[in-house]
């Protein structure tokens, strides 16, 4: 009886000093764990991207600009632009189109389906180039109608719009599809039920809730598309000034040892990079878009 | 279970666009690797994959690979750990720089570890001091390959440890259980799934990486030389055949870790499921 009246008074202070060390660890642990981990964050992340910035300016502002004005590097800007200008719009029309018939409806080999739509991320981008190669060059199955119609699409510009395709191909579907799944269908059937046309159920119902999940699939289907190397390397041809995009511009100057012209170069894809993590962190922190994914991984 | 098609329009014009694009964009490529393997016939494959050059390639790409996977899985852990359960300043710009390999273009990332790890470089000079070389070395390799494969661990990693609920850590701890082995027992066990996960993530992007390995790697021929460049090579010669034999081998695998990463991801669904 004593110590069951004892219990309370003795609780409260010996729960003060036990709650803490359970939820946390010792002060030096913690601070061990901080200290290695942004050890291994300077060493492996932010050494890098600051001597992409620092090597491209090593030789001043003048050399650094006139890198990037320089005519085959502006070619090379504008064959980026143009890739990724076809491939973002195609992958986006799949994606929603993927993400309807997954999400949306149940049907046998669902599963099969999303495992081929991942392929491209674990299919090196080198092996997609070969294959492009093996369809499209001069002994391959397309290769002599191509030839016969006079129709050039390995090193050129087609070419290297599949293989920028090929290796974004999964962005917008994969962050589609979880989305809309954890949405379920009953606002779409409500809307069709009250006499919605499909397009326009999709139009006003489902797109207003992924709005930010596209958008997420659409920036990282960008950057990859913009940064692609292995796969357009394979189909490019390295024709300066004509079939180059950015990161081939890169190897190319670099090869020929003319570094701060690389790193000036490369440093427009750094920064394309950091304009991405940025925007990608802006739509993460939205609550809404927030709530939405974490419902979509249970 | 039967189609499903409800009240909702679009079914087969969605679904059929799907398979279409598919087949036309992703396997139709896939399937000319194939199919000129079959060419070749069984004698000219295994004569070109089981040449020592080639060998030595598979051995080094995948030796990399798997090592700086395993690098990745206990650092992206740690980072994942930091990120979720302590505060410190900048913790919002480490969050938010996690994923620059998945933004940085991979050439950019080579020619930068390049600058840092080469011998007159600004790391390279300070590790030639004390007789390590990085740069133009399977070291290097290692280097390009942790770098690319981080954020898969942290990404996968942080998620799981966000909704992990306190309630069990302190179950564990009002059962006498120390620090340690709350981390060993209740923690770790929970996490591991999306760690494994991560870690093969980690692992077949990193097989298959060619634009930040080839500055760092010095493409020495039984060396540095990973099996994507060797695969290039073949092409630069004209020898479609010898490539196709070379980078069937890798689809294969690459086909094996997808099938092993959709159990897994299964595996800590099912994991995290049983928690709710």
């Amino acid at each position: 009886m004593d110590a069951v009246a004892a219990l309370p008074a003795l609780e409260l202070p010996a729960r003060r000093a036990a709650v803490r060390p359970v939820t946390t660890e010792p002060a030096w642990v913690r601070r061990t764990l901080i200290a290695l981990a942004l050890a291994f964050f300077g060493l492996f992340l932010l050494l890098p991207l600051l001597a992409v910035f620092v090597e491209a300016l090593r030789k001043g502002w003048a050399v650094y600009l006139a890198a990037l004005v320089e005519p085959d590097a502006l070619a090379a800007l504008k064959l980026t632009l143009l890739a990724a200008a076809i491939a973002v719009p195609l992958n986006l029309v799949f994606g929603v189109a993927a993400a309807w018939a997954i999400a949306k409806f149940s049907f046998r080999g669902k599963a099969l389906l999303l495992t081929l739509i991942d392929l491209p991320f674990s299919v090196s981008p080198v092996v997609a180039g070969l294959g492009l190669v093996l369809l499209f060059g001069g002994s391959g199955w397309f290769g002599a109608w191509l030839a016969a119609h006079e129709v050039k699409i390995l090193f050129a510009v087609p070419g290297i719009v599949l293989a920028t395709v090929f290796v974004t191909f999964p962005f917008v579907a994969r962050e589609l599809v979880p989305l809309m799944q954890a949405q379920g269908r009953e606002e779409e059937e409500a809307a069709v039920v009250l006499g919605a046309s499909g397009w326009r159920t999709f139009w006003h119902v489902t797109l207003p809730n992924v709005k930010w999940g596209l958008l997420y699939g659409v920036i990282l289907t960008n950057a990859r598309a913009m940064g692609e190397f292995g796969a357009v390397s394979v189909v490019s041809g390295h024709i300066r000034g004509q079939t180059t995009t950015l990161p081939l511009h890169v190897e190319i100057l670099y090869n020929e040892y003319q570094f701060s012209a690389a790193f000036a170069v490369a440093s427009l894809l750094a920064l394309l990079a950091l304009v991405t993590l940025v925007v990608k962190h802006a739509i993460e922190r939205r609550g809404d878009f927030a709530a939405l994914r974490r419902g979509s991984r249970t | 279970m039967a189609v499903h098609t409800g009240v909702l329009p679009g079914f087969r014009l969605t679904l059929g666009y799907t398979l279409f694009y598919l087949s036309l964009i992703v396997l139709l490529p896939v399937a000319a690797v194939f199919g000129k393997t079959l060419e070749l016939g069984w004698g000219e494959f295994v004569d070109v994959v089981s040449n020592p050059r080639v060998l030595a390639a598979y051995r080094l790409s995948f030796g990399a690979a798997l090592a700086a996977a395993a690098i990745d899985a206990v650092f992206g852990l740690l980072l994942a750990w930091v990120l979720v359960r302590y505060s410190f300043p900048g913790k919002r710009l480490v969050d938010a720089l996690i994923d620059l390999p998945f933004a940085l273009p991979t050439a950019v990332a080579g020619i930068a570890l390049t600058a840092l790890y080469a011998p007159n470089g600004w790391l390279g000079g300070w590790l030639a001091a004390l007789g390590v070389k990085v740069a133009f070395t399977p070291l290097g390799i290692l280097v390009a390959l942790v770098f690319i494969g981080i954020p898969f661990v942290v990404r996968t990693v942080q998620p799981v440890l966000e909704e992990f609920e306190p309630e069990f850590e302190e179950a564990a701890a009002s059962l006498g259980a120390s620090r340690w082995q709350v981390f060993r027992h209740v923690i770790l066990p929970h996490v591991l799934p999306a760690t494994v996960t991560g870690f093969a993530l980690a692992f077949a992007r990193a097989v298959g990486e060619y634009g930040s390995v080839i500055f760092i790697a010095g493409n020495i021929p039984f060396v540095s030389e990973i099996v994507p460049l060797l695969i290039i090579g073949q092409l630069e010669q004209y020898n479609e055949a010898g490539a196709t034999a070379i980078a069937t081998v890798m689809l294969v695998i690459s086909f094996t870790l997808l099938l092993v990463i959709n159990a897994l991801q299964a595996w800590a669904a099912r994991r995290g499921g049983k928690e709710q």
